[in-house]
C-alpha cells in the first residue's frame, strides 16, 4: 500500500517537471525519438539480415568438379583436405558412377547416350557438394578449394550473393555504431534534463531530507521522469517501425530485389520490435536520470 | 538513565577549516524537558543543534538521539532519525508555492503516510499552533510570526519525541516571539515532547524559567534548570 502510495507521488512529481521544464524535456523526447527511429531501422535491418542469410546457408552449396582424370586416390586426398578447412559444415561425395546412374533415371535420351560412355571417356566429373557455415567467407573457401590438387571447377550460388550478405551487413555494423553515438548524446541530454529539474527543486529536496524522507523517496520522483522521457519518445519511432515496416513488406511482396531475400513476415515481427523499441528507450531515459541523480543529488 | 532522550559523550567537532566549534561536550537531556541552548556567536549552538539532527557529524566523541547512535549511523539510514525529531529554524524553510496545509502535508506525505491518517495530524498539528483557520493561505499571506507556527506545525505533525528549535525567534518581533514562545510550551507540556531551543534572546531566556545550557567557544560553561541568561557566562 506504501510501496504504491510512494509511487504514485513519484510518478505525480515527474510528470509535473516534465512539464515544468517543457523545452528542455522536449529537446530530450526529440533526441530520444531520432535515436530510437535509427535504433528500430538496425534492429529491423539485422534481424532481416540475419534470417535472409540463414535462409541462403540453407541452400547455398558449393559445388566442386574434379578434373576427369582425377584417380580414387587423389579425389580422397581431395576430401581429407576439405575436410581440414574450417568454414565447410558439411561434405557430400557424389561419384562419376552416381551421378551418371541418377541422370539416366531421369530421361531415357540421357540413359541411351550415356551407355555408350565407359569409364575413361565419360565427360562426367566427382564431385563434391558442400555447405559452408559462414556465407560471408565463402568467397575465400571457395578460392581454398580451387588450390586443391586435381579440382577443375568451383560453383557456388550467384556471385552477388557474396556481396549482398557482406554489404548488408556492414550497413548493419555502421548502423550500431550510429546508434550508440545517438544513444550517448541523449543520456547527455537526459542528464542536464534531470539536473535543472534537480535544482529547480533545491529547496524541496533539502526540505525533504529535514522532514525524513528516505533516500529512495527524494531519487524516485527524477528516475520516473528520465523514464517517462524515454517512454514518450518512443511513441513515434514505435508508430514509424511498425507501419513503416508493414508497407514496406507489402509494397514489396515479402522480397527484397530477388527472391533469395525473403523478409520477414511483419505479424509478430512488429511487435517484438516495438517493444524492444519501447524497453530501450525506457532504459535509455533510466540511464540518463540515474546518472544525473547520482551526480547532482547528494542525498 | 533511562530517562535520558540524548546523551552526548566528550563530542569535539572541529570543521575542515579549523575551526573548533564544540570541545568536549559532555551532556545528557532528560525526555519531556525544554532546554535552551545559550551562548554568544561562534560559542557552538548550531553546531550542537546540527549534530542533534546528524546535519553535521563530531569529529570525535558519542551521540545517542533517542536510543540512535547518530555517529555511526550511515547516511542513507539518516531519515530515521530524522523521523523521530521536528526542526525548525530561523527562516522557517516552507514551500511558497504550497498552501499552509500543504506545507504540513508534505512531512507527512514524503514518510509514505495515508491520506485519511495525514489529514487528521495535519490538522491536528494546525490546531496546536493555532492556525486552522488559515489552512489554506500561502505563506507569502502570512507574518512571520505566524509562518514560523506553521514551521512548527510541520515539525510536530509527525508526532516527535524531540523538537529541535535553531534560533526560532531570530527573525521576529518581542511580541510574535513570545507568541511563538507559548506555542511551545504548550507543545513541551501537552504531549510531553522534549524541547531544545537554541537562541540569543535573553528577554525570552529569562521570562520561560527552563533548563538552560550555556556554551562558549564550545565548551558547556553552566547547566543549570530554570536558569536566566547570564551575561557574565556569555
Amino acid at each position: 500500500m506504501k510501496l504504491f502510495r510512494m509511487l504514485g507521488i513519484s510518478f505525480r512529481d515527474a510528470f509535473k517537471s516534465v512539464f515544468r521544464n517543457f523545452s528542455l524535456s522536449l529537446a530530450s523526447i526529440s533526441c530520444i525519438t531520432i535515436t530510437l527511429i535509427i535504433v528500430a531501422v538496425a534492429i529491423i535491418a539485422s534481424f532481416n539480415v540475419q534470417n535472409f542469410t540463414k535462409e541462403i546457408e540453407k541452400d547455398l552449396t558449393i559445388v566442386v568438379f574434379m578434373e576427369n582424370d582425377a584417380t580414387e586416390e587423389e579425389v580422397l586426398n581431395a576430401k581429407n583436405q576439405l575436410e581440414k578447412m574450417k568454414n565447410i559444415a558439411k561434405i557430400t561425395f557424389e561419384s562419376k558412377e552416381k551421378v551418371k546412374e541418377e541422370m539416366s533415371k531421369e530421361s531415357e535420351v540421357f540413359d541411351t547416350v550415356m551407355s555408350s560412355w565407359t569409364d575413361e571417356d565419360t565427360p562426367l566429373k566427382d564431385t563434391f557438394q558442400i555447405k559452408v557455415k559462414n556465407v560471408e567467407k565463402i568467397r575465400n573457401t571457395a578460392n581454398n578449394i580451387k588450390r586443391i590438387k586435381k579440382v577443375a571447377t568451383v560453383k557456388y550460388g550467384e556471385g552477388m550473393v557474396d556481396q549482398l550478405v557482406s554489404a548488408f551487413s556492414s550497413i548493419t555494423k555502421v548502423t550500431y555504431g550510429i546508434v550508440i553515438a545517438l544513444i550517448l548524446v541523449t543520456v547527455f541530454l537526459i542528464i542536464n534534463t534531470i539536473k535543472l529539474t534537480i535544482f529547480s527543486r533545491k529547496r524541496e529536496i533539502s526540505i525533504m531530507r529535514l522532514v525524513g524522507a528516505s533516500n529512495m523517496t527524494i531519487k524516485m520522483p527524477f528516475i520516473i521522469e528520465g523514464m517517462i522521457l524515454g517512454a514518450i519518445g518512443s511513441i513515434v519511432p514505435i508508430l514509424i517501425a511498425t507501419f513503416g515496416y508493414l508497407a514496406f513488406y507489402n509494397h514489396f511482396d515479402g522480397y527484397l530485389f530477388s527472391k533469395l531475400i525473403l523478409l520477414i513476415q511483419p505479424e509478430p515481427f512488429i511487435y517484438t520490435t516495438s517493444i524492444a523499441i519501447f524497453i530501450i528507450g525506457i532504459i535509455v531515459g533510466m540511464i540518463g536520470s540515474s546518472t544525473a541523480v547520482r551526480k547532482y543529488l547528494k542525498v | 538513565m533511562k530517562m535520558d532522550l540524548i546523551r552526548l559523550k566528550n563530542v569535539t567537532k572541529q570543521y575542515k577549516n579549523g575551526v573548533t566549534a564544540i570541545q568536549d561536550l559532555t551532556l545528557s537531556i532528560k525526555k519531556g524537558s525544554f532546554n535552551f541552548v545559550i551562548g554568544g556567536s561562534g560559542s557552538g549552538k548550531s553546531t550542537l543543534i546540527k549534530m542533534l539532527y546528524r546535519e553535521e557529524k563530531p569529529t570525535t566523541g558519542q551521540i545517542v538521539v533517542g536510543g540512535v547512535n547518530v555517529v555511526r549511523l550511515r547516511n542513507s539510514k539518516v531519515y530515521k532519525l530524522r523521523r523521530k525529531l521536528g526542526i525548525v529554524f530561523q527562516d522557517y524553510r516552507l514551500l511558497p508555492k504550497l498552501t499552509v496545509y500543504e506545507n504540513v502535508n508534505f512531512a507527512m506525505e514524503v514518510i509514505g503516510a495515508s491520506k485519511v491518517e495525514s489529514r487528521k495530524k495535519v490538522l491536528k498539528a494546525l490546531e496546536v499552533v493555532g492556525l486552522k483557520n488559515k489552512i489554506h493561505n500561502y505563506p507569502d499571506q502570512l507574518s512571520g510570526g505566524e509562518q514560523q507556527r506553521v514551521a512548527i506545525a510541520r515539525a510536530i505533525v509527525n508526532e516527535p519525541k524531540l523538537l529541535l528549535c535553531d534560533e526560532p525567534t531570530g527573525n521576529l518581533d518581542p511580541d510574535m516571539s513570545m507568541e511563538i514562545m507559548k506555542v511551545l510550551d504548550t507543545i513541551n507540556k501537552e504531549t510531553g515532547t522534549t524541547i531544545i531551543m537554541a537562541t540569543h534572546d535573553k528577554d525570552i531566556v529569562n521570562r520561560m524559567k527552563k533548563q538552560v545550557i550555556t556554551l562558549k567557544d564550545g565548551r558547556l560553561v553552566n547547566f543549570k534548570e530554570k536558569g536566566t541568561y547570564n551575561n557574565e557566562a556569555v
